[in-house]
């Protein structure tokens, strides 16, 4: 059995957002890139499978559509422990350009298993799983918080409204991942890290899939006001904070 | 026509002159996955186990699986071959949050690894070397006793030469990861006669007979590094055992000194680097007298003279790394660094603390603690002031 990790390069979560071209683009200068959450944790899960897998799954493998400055987003991936990575050279410019682009080269290498995280934390628009099953015309699932494989039996969590529901699934399929997939992003090891640059990264050509957004203007939206998490069992602190700063108490 | 001229003398200076401030991929990675283990799993309990100095055992575990107890011995050795910068990256990022399990690390790594890797024969790597490597045992250096600390010429532990074995007797003081530790470098004197040259560096096994621990110290900081003294009473060691020619032990101790203080300069960044994070964020959620702390100038200055202080100490812990791996020498380099760095980390931490006013004083808020830590980098592996003895000295030789 094989898995693919779909995996999008994205600002790390703490960048500070500006927008150049009159806020039609995003400014991508002194932005640290990071793996998208989502993905990371797919990966983190695809690797559990795998070491628990006795064999039966034989390879993970990321895929990223991207310009070679993703690259660094990739060997990241490769240095948490995927077998080897295939970059499609092409500007995601929209959720068509990468669902197309990835169908591409998914009809072309089939794999058993095609995980992507619900959103990407820079776009956030939900679409590239959905769209790639559609163009693959094969089964998906959303809203997946879990995913077990037991001798070839797949059980599914997907989550909806007020639980969640179980599911069982033949491959191929696609699996849209979200929160509970995996616990934590698994850290790299030393070893991981070393080995990265001698894992395989394969270029691909792009198949030439075309956005179909245009961006008209970006916007911020205003600023949040202060909101200070407490830890539950700290009580003191959250009195001292009535107390002191909110003067509440 | 000048131009044309110039033009290529121009070019072949930026090649003689190629500076480069630029972290590789890999030093990125290796500094993000530090950090990711502190803030989310050392940061869990750190306050606990100070409270109780126990021994981080699960984070010495989990730290071993990821590779950083053995990082830069070489992977002939088990270890992971990395150079002396992605180790200072660590450092920071693992003392950030707990500088006590960082320290471990540290004697372990920069100590211990290096010495024998450095000066050990083939037979001691493959006995000793290979489970330092990969992590499955850790080590510890014996060099301080009660009454030889940074006089470390006067050594009182005898190393008695029996032949096939050297009988050692004596008390070594102030022993970190005595306890978590299993193979121990024991400095011990030979040839009393002699004065320093008579002094020899040995690898001992803790379970050899005739060595025991006294009870753990009950520290101001660091607490839960394990430190204790160690008792040697007729403990048999190999002639096998002995680190280089008769007599090499002091100078072997001074050279493993000489990389050892990158480590902790690089953890006294950590401290710093920590407590500053800590009082930035403090300022901008704080008001008083109707605005943020941070928008009262004397602490937006306070900010800025940390800020300050914790780069220059980077960059000369980046700079004193550099030399070591790129083979030049860096003795009065990495000096220079623990000295500022530790004294840096004092003064950023103390201000840290006055920054959060009576919160910075209570544990909750880490820095109080991060300021206990922050002492112990001006003691240990010699004290600022023997550090300024050494720095001096090079200075002034003729
Ligand atoms: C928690 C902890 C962990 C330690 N871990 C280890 C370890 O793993 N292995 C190990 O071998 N040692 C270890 N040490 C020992 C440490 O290196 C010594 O404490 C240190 O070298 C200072 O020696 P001392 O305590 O005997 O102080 P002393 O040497 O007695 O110094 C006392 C004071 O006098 C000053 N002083 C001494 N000589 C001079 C001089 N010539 N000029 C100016 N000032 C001078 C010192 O700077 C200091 O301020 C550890 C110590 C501590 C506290």
């Amino acid at each position: 059995m094989k898995i693919l990790v779909c995996i999008s390069n994205v600002p790390d979560t703490t960048t500070k957002i500006r927008f150049t071209d009159d806020d039609t683009r995003f400014d991508t200068a002194s932005v640290q890139w990071i793996i998208n959450p989502w993905d990371e944790l797919a990966l983190t899960r695809a690797l559990e499978l795998k070491e628990g897998s006795g064999g039966s799954i034989e390879k993970v493998t990321v895929v990223n559509v991207g310009p070679k400055e993703s690259e660094p987003t990739i060997r990241k991936a490769l240095a948490i422990g995927a077998d080897d990575a295939v970059r499609i050279d092409a500007e995601p410019l929209d959720a068509h350009v990468v669902a197309g682009e990835l169908a591409g080269h998914i009809r072309n290498n089939p794999y058993d298993i095609v995980l992507c995280g619900i959103d990407s934390s820079d776009y956030n628009g939900s679409l590239v799983g959905g769209m790639l099953a559609e163009l693959l015309d094969l089964p998906s699932v959303s809203s997946v918080s879990k995913l077990n494989i037991e001798n070839d039996e797949i059980t599914i969590n997907r989550e909806i409204d007020g639980g969640s529901e179980i599911l069982s699934t033949e491959t191929p399929f696609v699996a849209i991942v979200q929160k509970g997939i995996a616990l934590e992003p698994r850290i790299p090891s030393m070893r991981g890290i070393m080995m990265a640059r001698k894992k395989p990264l394969n270029v691909v050509e792009a198949a030439g899939a075309e956005p179909l957004t245009e961006f008209v203007r970006f916007e911020l939206p205003p600023p949040k006001a202060a909101c200070k998490m407490v830890d539950e069992e700290n009580i003191r602190e959250l009195v001292a904070l009535l107390h002191n700063e909110a003067k509440v108490l | 026509m000048t131009s044309a001229i110039i033009f290529p003398i121009f070019v072949s200076f930026i090649n003689l002159y190629t500076m480069n401030f630029e972290f590789s991929e890999e030093h990125k990675m290796i500094r993000q996955a530090a950090r990711d283990y502190a803030q989310r799993e050392l940061l869990k309990d750190v306050l606990e186990r100070d409270a109780k100095a126990e021994i981080p055992w699960d984070h010495i575990k989990n730290l071993t699986e990821l590779g950083f107890f053995g990082m830069m011995v070489s992977p002939e050795w088990g270890g992971g071959g990395m150079d002396t910068i992605s180790y200072v990256l660590a450092m920071e990022e693992l003392s950030k949050v707990d500088s006590a399990t960082a320290v471990i690390l540290s004697v372990h790594n920069s100590l211990v690894c290096w010495g024998v890797e450095k000066y050990g024969t083939p037979e001691q790597k493959e006995k000793f070397l290979r489970p330092m490597g990969s992590g499955e045992k850790i080590g510890a250096f014996l060099l301080s006793e009660p009454e030889a600390g940074s006089d470390a010429t006067h050594q009182r532990t005898v190393a008695e030469d029996k032949g096939d074995y050297y009988l050692l007797n004596g008390t070594k003081n102030w022993i970190s990861n005595a306890n978590s530790g299993q193979i121990y470098i024991v400095i011990a004197q030979t040839h009393p006669e002699k004065g320093h040259h008579g002094i020899n560096a040995f690898i001992v096994d803790k379970d050899t007979p005739g060595i025991t621990l006294a009870p753990h110290e009950d520290k101001m900081g660091m607490r839960s590094s394990d430190t204790h003294s160690v008792m040697f009473s007729e403990a048999k060691v190999p002639r096998e055992n002995r680190i280089g020619e008769d007599g090499f032990g002091f100078k072997f101790a001074m050279k493993a000194l000489e990389g050892g203080r990158i480590g902790i300069a690089a953890q006294a960044l950590g401290i710093a680097a920590g407590a500053m994070e800590r009082a930035v964020q403090y300022s901008k959620e704080r008001k008083a007298f109707g605005k943020y702390l941070s928008h009262h100038q004397a602490i937006a200055f306070k900010l800025a003279d940390m800020g300050l202080k914790v780069e220059n100490a980077r960059n000369l812990i980046l700079k004193s790394a550099w030399h070591k791996d790129n083979g030049l020498s860096y003795g009065t380099l990495s000096a220079m660094a623990k000295l500022y760095a530790a004294d840096m980390a004092m003064e950023v931490t103390t201000e840290a603390v006055q920054i959060l006013g009576g919160y910075g004083y209570v544990k909750e808020y880490h820095v109080e603690r991060l300021m206990r830590e922050a002492k112990l980098t001006q003691i240990y592996e010699g004290t600022s002031e023997i550090q300024k003895i050494i720095i001096s000295r090079e200075m002034l030789r003729d």
